[in-house]
């Protein structure tokens, strides 16, 4: 299946694009995506912890199947604003 | 009305979606840029926004409103793209019967937004330096989609 995924913010920086599309196995996971990536880049593995996935506009987990057209995006910290 | 924009904004957008003669109180928070970060010189920010989602998020704090006060008068406009000193980056407008439940689910919107929409913040110092703003010690991970 192919999948369409989008990077923002330090993502997009540190993968030096904003999105792609990507060929993944059937039964593919968000994890499979993060695994993906960490080859081709480990440092963001650093970034796991702190971010969040999304599916289709909608907060997803590791754990999340994929399916055939789904746009799924990594989102590091949304931030700006102390709570002051 | 939620929506992000790259055009600039004024607090009458706000107002005149949500102003009705049956509300008492109309409440408005601008989110300004500051001339500082802890002191050190901005010279400008440049917001990004996953555009599609975020409003799909902005919509589910006015639901939230909704459901917490009764409020369906909720207008949230945020901008993306460089903005100088001074420019409004994020206009709330909340119109209710009562001004008390006004001002807090005015601040409600705007402490939702910080957590669940996914818009991103770009300081350009003056020193020439520039950095996404880093995250403060709270795990992103850590807040619930939905309080």
């Amino acid at each position: 299946m192919n999948v369409i995924v989008k990077y923002f913010a330090v993502c997009h920086e540190m993968l030096d694009r904003s999105e792609e599309e990507m060929q993944l196995p059937d039964g593919a996971t968000v994890q499979t995506i993060l695994k993906r990536l960490e080859e081709e880049w480990p440092e963001i593995a650093e970034f796991y912890e702190v971010m969040q996935m999304s599916v289709n506009w909608e907060y997803a987990t590791e754990n999340t199947e994929l399916s055939e057209g789904d746009e799924v995006a990594l989102i590091p910290p949304v931030t700006g604003g102390k709570n002051v | 009305m939620f929506k992000i924009t790259s055009e600039i904004i004024t607090e009458a957008q706000v107002r005149e979606v949500v102003e009705s003669p049956d509300s008492g109180a109309v409440v408005l928070f601008l989110g300004t840029v500051r001339n500082n970060t802890d002191g050190r010189q901005v010279k400008h920010l440049e917001y990004d926004a996953y555009e599609p989602m975020a409003e799909k998020k902005m919509a589910e704090i006015g639901q939230e409103i909704l459901e917490k006060w009764g409020i369906k008068r909720v207008a949230i406009i945020h901008r993306v793209g460089k903005l100088e000193i001074g420019e409004v980056s994020v206009a709330v407008g909340v119109a209710s019967p009562h001004r008390k439940d006004g001002f807090e689910a005015c601040k409600y919107a705007m402490d939702r937004l910080k957590q669940i929409v996914p818009i991103w913040k770009r300081e350009v110092w003056l020193d020439g330096e520039a950095e996404w703003v880093k995250p403060d010690a709270v795990f992103f991970k850590s807040i619930p989609d939905r309080i």
